[in-house]
């Protein structure tokens, strides 16, 4: 699990709401949607292609992409590249992405 | 890696390079001839095996020669064969696909060429006539699921489809392990001497010895055969391709020049540039056409992401068709040389290789031989 | 499709924000260069630096002074003049007919699709850093485990810190500086195991002079102290196996050391054992690259200015060979004013003078390296997994996979890319490259040098399909492409 620090930062930062698979969740201006998953107790993001395993955000830095997810209808993004916006809707990343025909 | 002390044995046949053309016909030799060496270079050589969309390919070939095309098509007649074998011996499952292939057109400019281009194809002596459509776009996207209003038209076949490459020369390598065939990588050829008994290879790794040789060294076959009396002139093209990500799998009918693996990822091709020899470079507009008609054909990969691009020469004779010819000073040398090498690689493997260990190539290869190019016009 | 896209024209590019990229930027914008510096991130910093301009974590004591130390290349990057495009990826690098470079990125827009940029320039400094060296243990890919690099980019980036139970595993100093800033943090670590043998203090001490002598010395000292005063330490580490349960979630780590094999459940493994160049842009762009002995990894080839085996291709910071965050900052501004001379704004004894401050500075940065590269070198076992351990993790071949196709005579990292699609995932080799050149190295018991690497090609991260086919098309292309003339 993580938590969030108490700093006073922390208090006066500006709340964000996403959902997480359809589930409210508040963070923080400034989180990527990785640090929100994280803080929300979800170190798992998707399953993989290749073998329906569990992943989650491994870098945080960009390189490994296994932070995966649908985000606002959009397969397979960087959830540590991306910041929250308020009213975002993030998607465990099942398997290979589907290409709408 | 067979532990051979390759420079005291004289192998029964040499097969010079290990990609799918090699591989594929000493694949083929194996129960047909005693020993087998396939020697191979390094990892970083010009390996058109790498290179290739994976097709297995008809409607496209043999527009300038008749026979090109009858022999492709029986090649795609043994490729299930070919695919039931591998499976068996090795375990490996190269993922054949023989439901019908399509190549897209855009505009009536190009279904008028192309359709005419087909009809003369198909109108050459030597050629045997198969199944074939000109589909409008309704008929297209029957087969190709959200295919764009760009493609007005396409030119489809029941007799074109896809397989794995890298999994087919996996394949090939796991069948030689099992079968005691002796792959030599960091063998490269560098010269040919003939002698009493056979053959002499010189490599970095020092001379092995055969009584009978096969060039398949692909972009190298030029310069090879030319050390054993055959004078092929080559003409390498380069070609880029992206590779996209894996997706769900959408796509069951490949185009020529969009498909999707059975892994689900997808590769976009294909471009025809006479770059000599630099293959180690992809560039942007080229890459920026590729994609562009690629979100013309298909609209919904337009967010798809690309993973990678490369590019590779295809192994070309100076008029794109295969080279098969038995050297005659000395003889016992066969040279090999297709851009094909997966589309063939069943003929290859069950009819090309057992004709070598007859020793001696039919009539029906008459058409491929060096001979061609030597012919003066009037 | 292909509107015109306007490019955007400069000088100089610098590539990367980190300590490297922003005292190069810095110091070409004082030196008068045009000059864009172009980074992933939203904001400057890199990894080292990462938030420094909007940390949640304000108290100063929790990340500790060499973090804060960053300030002070933010600032006057900030007042400096440089164009900043940030959130913007570079994919690609080529050469244009008049030798200057057209430049490909991917611009992320939140709440907008990703767009394609171009830009064009005469000169590329990389600046793209380091990347935690790949760490294969069985479980690896477990949610639950990350990097400690992560972890520290989650506390600096958000305030957010592990809670449970947690440890950290692998060797060199940022698992102590992580430990260090989460005791100042309060968050609790409960054990610290470490993978360095027991022997490897004997092989370090040839070079303790340096480091006695180094900056790191003091400070190095009293924050292993503050540590294992607070943190249980293992040592000798000779095993680590992740396990998960049911979810497949990380719940228990089993490790062996001083002879036994011990179990404990957890919430959290931080894994680390040290940094490596990141390679994917130089190698692309043609560039020659060594293999370090010392540090097991690959490094570009770069003379004493940073200047690549490529005209106008320089090299700054970890990304030309590891030396750490202060060293970075200073072989950016050697990089700098060597860019001005190839770009003839400034002149060689000019250069020379400059340099000579940085480079003594760069010395004393770069004092007691050896030592720690020595003492903190990756263990043999977790360079070179074997069995069902994850090696590429986007394709999820295994160790005895590539393993077994070494040993059939495939001839190096291509080959083996072609054999089981190690590689070929999305993070293009990044995380399992050095792990394949080591595993056929050791199975066909050839130097990792002569093994090779993956060949790596434009694009070197993912782009959508839409972005490429928005960028310019030319005659020649749409003649190599659309092939139905008559």
């Amino acid at each position: 699990m993580f938590r969030r620090l108490d700093t006073p930062a922390e208090a006066g930062a500006r709340v964000v709401r996403i959902t997480i698979d359809d589930v409210a969740t508040d963070c923080r201006e400034g989180d990527s949607v990785a640090a929100a998953l994280f803080a929300a107790g979800l170190p798992a993001c998707r399953d993989t292609a290749v073998s329906g395993a569990a992943r989650g955000p491994f870098c945080m830095m960009g390189v490994c992409y296994d932070c995966l997810v649908g985000i606002d209808g959009h397969a397979n993004q960087q959830a540590c590249m991306t910041r929250v916006r308020e009213g975002m809707t993030v998607r465990r990343q099942l398997g290979a992405r589907e290409v709408g025909a | 890696m067979a532990a051979v002390n390759a420079t005291s044995t004289i192998f029964d046949i040499a097969v010079i390079g290990g990609g799918l053309v090699g591989s594929s016909i000493a694949y083929g030799l194996r129960d047909r001839v005693g020993s087998i060496a396939v020697l191979d270079e390094g990892d970083v050589a010009l390996r058109a095996s790498r290179g290739n969309f994976g097709l297995v390919w008809l409607q496209s070939k043999g527009h300038g020669m008749g026979a090109y095309s009858r022999w492709t098509l029986g090649s795609t007649r043994l490729w299930p064969r070919l695919a039931a074998q591998l499976l068996e011996e090795t375990g490996i499952d190269v993922a054949l696909e023989q439901k019908g292939g399509l190549t897209p057109l855009m505009g009536d400019h190009e279904i008028e060429a192309r359709h005419q281009w087909v009809r003369a194809l198909m109108a050459q002596p030597g050629v045997e006539p198969y199944e074939w459509k000109l589909l409008d776009h309704h008929q297209a996207a029957s087969l190709v699921p959200g295919l764009g209003k760009d493609v007005t038209g396409a030119i489809w076949t029941p007799h074109d489809g896809i397989v794995n490459p890298l999994k087919l020369l996996r394949a090939f390598h796991t069948a030689f392990d099992r079968s005691g065939v002796s792959y030599l990588p960091h063998h490269g050829v560098a010269g040919i001497a003939h002698t009493a008994q056979g053959f002499e290879l010189t490599t970095p790794a020092g001379i092995v010895r055969a009584r009978r040789i096969v060039l398949a060294s692909g972009l190298r076959n030029g310069e090879l055969g030319a050390q054993v009396g055959l004078r092929l002139p080559m003409a390498p093209q380069r070609g880029q391709i992206i590779v996209l990500e894996r997706t769900r799998r959408l796509l069951d009918t490949p185009m020529v020049t969009l498909r999707q693996n059975d892994e689900g990822s997808w590769l976009v091709g294909d471009s025809q540039e006479d770059a000599g020899y630099a293959e180690h470079v992809t560039t942007l507009p080229v890459l920026a056409t590729l994609a562009d008609r690629a979100v013309r054909t298909l609209p919904a990969l337009k967010e798809v992401r690309a993973v990678r691009a490369w590019s590779a020469l295809r192994v070309r004779a100076q008029d794109g068709f295969p080279v098969y010819e038995q050297s005659s000073t000395p003889p016992g040398a066969f040279i090999v040389t297709c851009h094909s090498g997966v589309t063939l690689a069943a003929t290859h493997a069950l009819k090309l290789a057992p004709m070598i260990a007859e020793g001696a190539l039919e009539a029906e290869l008459a058409p491929f031989s060096t001979r061609r190019f030597h012919v003066q016009t009037t | 499709m292909s509107a015109g896209l306007p490019a955007t024209t400069c000088e100089l590019l610098v590539i990367g924000a980190g300590p490297a990229g922003l005292a190069a930027a810095t110091r070409a914008a004082g030196l008068g260069l045009d000059t864009v510096l172009i980074d992933e991130q939203p904001a400057p910093g890199g990894q080292i630096y990462r938030a420094i301009g909007s940390t949640p974590v304000r108290d100063r004591a929790i990340l500790g002074a060499d973090y804060w130390h960053g300030l002070g290349l933010l600032e006057p990057f900030q007042r400096s003049g440089v164009r900043h495009v940030a959130g913007a990826t570079v994919w690609a690098v080529n050469r244009r007919e008049d030798d200057g470079f057209e430049v490909a990125y991917s611009i992320a827009t939140p709440g907008q699709d990703a767009r394609a940029g171009l830009l064009h320039c005469r000169h590329v400094i990389l600046a793209t850093g380091a990347q935690e060296r790949p760490f294969p243990i069985p479980g690896w890919t477990l949610p639950g485990v990350i990097t400690a690099g992560a972890a520290q980019i989650l506390l600096k980036t958000s305030a957010v810190v592990p809670s449970g139970t947690t440890v950290l595993a692998g060797g060199g100093p940022l698992l102590y500086l992580l430990a260090w800033q989460y005791l100042n943090a309060g968050v609790p670590i409960h054990a610290i195991l470490e993978t360095t043998p027991a022997g490897q203090w004997r092989r370090a001490l040839p070079f303790v002079w340096g480091f006695l002598r180094s900056p790191y010395l003091g400070k190095g000292l009293k924050l292993l102290r503050a540590v294992r005063a607070r943190v249980p330490i293992v040592t000798g580490v000779s095993a680590l196996e992740a396990l998960g349960d049911a979810r497949g979630q990380l719940a228990r780590l089993r490790y062996r050391a001083g002879g036994r094999t011990e179990e404990l459940a957890l919430d959290q493994l931080l894994l680390h054992q040290g940094v490596v160049p990141n390679t994917n842009l130089s190698r692309a762009l043609g560039l020659e690259h060594v293999w370090s002995e010392r540090q097991d990894c690959w490094e570009p080839v770069v003379d004493a200015w940073g200047a690549s085996s490529v005209a106008q291709v320089t090299i700054a910071g970890d990304g030309a060979g590891i030396a750490g965050a202060i060293a970075a900052e200073h072989r950016g501004r050697v990089a700098a004013v060597h860019a001005a001379v190839a770009l003839g704004r400034l002149d060689g004894p000019a250069r020379d003078r400059e340099a000579a401050t940085h480079r003594a500075a760069l010395a004393r940065a770069v004092r007691g390296r050896e030592f720690f590269e020595t003492l903190y070198r990756a263990p043999d076992a977790f360079r070179r997994p074997v069995g069902d351990t994850i090696v590429c993790r986007c394709e999820e071949a295994t160790a005895e996979q590539v393993r077994q196709a070494a040993r059939m005579g495939c001839q190096g990292p291509n080959q083996m890319k072609a054999f089981l699609r190690c590689g070929m995932g999305p993070c293009q080799g990044r995380f399992c490259g050095l792990t394949v050149t080591e595993l056929i190295a050791d199975e066909q018991g050839r130097h990792p040098r002569d093994v090779g690497a993956y060949r790596v090609r434009f694009p070197i991260k993912p782009v959508t399909l839409g972005e490429i086919a928005s960028l310019p098309q030319t005659e020649a292309s749409r003649a190599a492409v659309v092939r139905f003339r008559k």
